[in-house]
């Protein structure tokens, strides 16, 4: 009995989560502007979604951006986190202190500072690509950061002793001793800024250029307004985000079972 | 052997630099501007017109219910699900935690136009009720943030503690209340600090449910949008504020360093 009540409270958990999208992948591919009703079945959300120019160019966007950012994020963040792994103790306890900031404050603060410094300050142009770049490096490096520094600790450091003393230069030591130690921290660093970067409104809203949109600020724009067309094109970028997500989770349980039979 | 240490650690220059460019002095900037008039010259008037003004200061006691209630919420449906999860004896439990965590993948926007649609037709017309809908749509958008942590710290009890607590006579209630709970509190803390800071601030909720009424994050989005510098910078300053409190309090409580909102998406 008691069993069965932790289940259901499980099970209804779960459904009310994915209730909401699930609908919505429903009638993405209806011909209805509003949940409720079903006239007939249709792929022409899916179709707008894939040939209206502002909609593709914002989807194309984000996702540069996204990929962009998060790649000078992994650079900079690991680096840092190297660099910070080797320093005096003043100056790592200080690097650590300031990648903190980004990760407590909320984005709200962290894109509206940014806008205030570059735009405002400095009179950076507003058609400028740079503030929004700079603000999702700011957003994303700390958390390549704190992925990078525990792989660090981990790392038996006399490998690149070693390296060094059979003769590679400490380049090399770097390249081919330290950095496959951390790659896993590298990695799901990089996974995670890219994950922050598609997920955030505020920071793109203070620093993008006027005739950008990344898929947050599109949609929250396209809710203000009564454009049906558009806004039953983004139940299927919904369910078609949806859909990747599942496929790359199981991909990647998959890839992660692989692995641990390899192992056995 | 001197050298070639100095070398690895110039590797973290750039970052520290760009931390001190992009992260340190923007607040700077912004504690300069909420301290300045429209013609640069110092004036207090920004922060006696934030205090004095009885929209501010309602928009702040308005950010802080629906966060604290929002917290709560989160708290009370998290708990159990964490519990249930990392107690049971399921071969399978971390496919089912990755099935609560899942949909974070999906962008928020997306996720909130979703609940609003389904709401619409369950409510008619969302405009009746505002200020449930923001906690719905915030628990909606926060709930895994605070299901992770807690799962995590019950995942790790050692439970020779719970079953000391039973073989010394302790109720199934009392274990949880003086042993099991307790030991749970930095996993507990971890999710507040996930949830309590962003229902403060992230009015794109609000925005996208039909809900007028500003929270703190709102007045920085009203100011932004009349160019209004100052005014914004000193909202800003006082969030700073806030979070730097919260920070110092819970700091005391947590066992990990601020990671958590990395380790749940990962």
């Amino acid at each position: 009995m008691k069993k069965w009540s932790k289940i259901i409270f499980i099970c209804i958990m779960l459904l009310l989560i994915y209730m909401p999208i699930l609908i919505l992948a429903v009638y993405s591919f209806t011909t209805s502007a509003n949940i409720g009703s079903i006239h007939g079945w249709s792929f022409h959300n899916y179709l707008t979604l894939f040939t209206k120019d502002e909609l593709r160019s914002m989807i194309v966007g984000t996702v540069l951006l996204a990929a962009g950012s998060a790649l000078i994020s992994t650079i900079l963040g690991t680096l840092g986190a190297i660099g910070a792994f080797y320093s005096k103790k003043w100056a790592s306890a200080s690097i650590n202190a300031m990648n903190e900031v980004p990760v407590v404050n909320a984005d709200v603060v962290t894109g509206f500072s940014i806008c205030i410094l570059l735009i405002v300050a400095f009179g950076m142009s507003k058609d400028s690509y740079v503030p929004l770049v700079i603000g999702h490096v700011v957003l994303s490096a700390p958390f390549v950061y704190l992925s990078v520094v525990p792989k660090l600790k981990q790392m038996d450091s006399s490998l690149y002793e070693a390296a060094l003393d059979l003769g590679a230069t400490p380049f090399q030591g770097l390249t081919k001793v330290v950095i496959p130690q951390i790659l896993p921290g590298i990695i799901s660093g990089f996974a995670l800024a890219v994950t922050l970067s598609l997920d955030d409104y505020f920071i793109a809203t203070y620093t993008k250029p006027a005739t950008f949109d990344t898929i947050s600020t599109y949609v929250v724009n396209a809710t203000k307004g009564s454009q049906t067309e558009v806004k039953t094109a983004l139940w299927a970028l919904s369910t078609v985000i949806f859909a990747l997500v599942i496929i790359v989770v199981v991909a990647m349980n998959v890839a992660g079972r692989k692995k641990e039979v390899e192992r056995l | 052997m001197n050298g070639l240490r100095f070398s690895r650690k110039q590797l973290g220059i750039p970052y520290a630099l760009f931390l001190i460019c992009f992260v340190v002095a923007p607040l700077f900037v912004i504690i300069y501007y909420a301290f300045t008039n429209g013609e640069g010259r110092f004036t207090f008037d920004n922060l006696t017109g934030f205090f004095t003004s009885p929209n501010t200061i309602g928009t702040l006691a308005y950010s802080f219910l629906l966060a604290i209630v929002t917290t709560l919420v989160c708290l009370l449906l998290a708990y159990p699900i964490a519990y249930i999860l990392a107690r049971s004896e399921m071969k399978r439990k971390s496919v089912i935690v990755m099935m609560f965590v899942l949909p974070m993948w999906i962008n928020f926007t997306l996720r909130i136009t979703a609940l609003k649609e389904v709401l619409t037709v369950i409510e008619g017309n969302l405009a009746f009720h505002p200020f449930l809908n923001s906690v719905i749509g915030m628990t909606y958008d926060f709930l895994p943030f605070m299901i992770l942590p807690i799962y995590t710290t019950i995942l790790k009890l050692d439970g020779s503690l719970m079953e000391a607590a039973v073989d010394l006579g302790a109720n199934s209630f009392q274990t949880f209340v003086k042993v099991t709970l307790p030991l749970t509190v930095p996993g507990i803390v971890s999710g507040i600090v996930m949830v309590f800071l962003p229902s403060m601030t992230n009015y794109v909720v609000l925005d996208m449910l039909y809900n007028s009424t500003y929270i703190m994050g709102s007045l920085i989005g009203s100011y932004f949008s009349a160019y209004n510098w100052n005014g914004g910078s000193m909202i800003a300053l006082v969030l700073l504020v806030i979070i730097l409190v919260f920070t110092l309090v819970t700091n005391k409580y947590t066992d990990d360093d601020g990671g958590s909102r990395g380790g749940a998406l990962l």
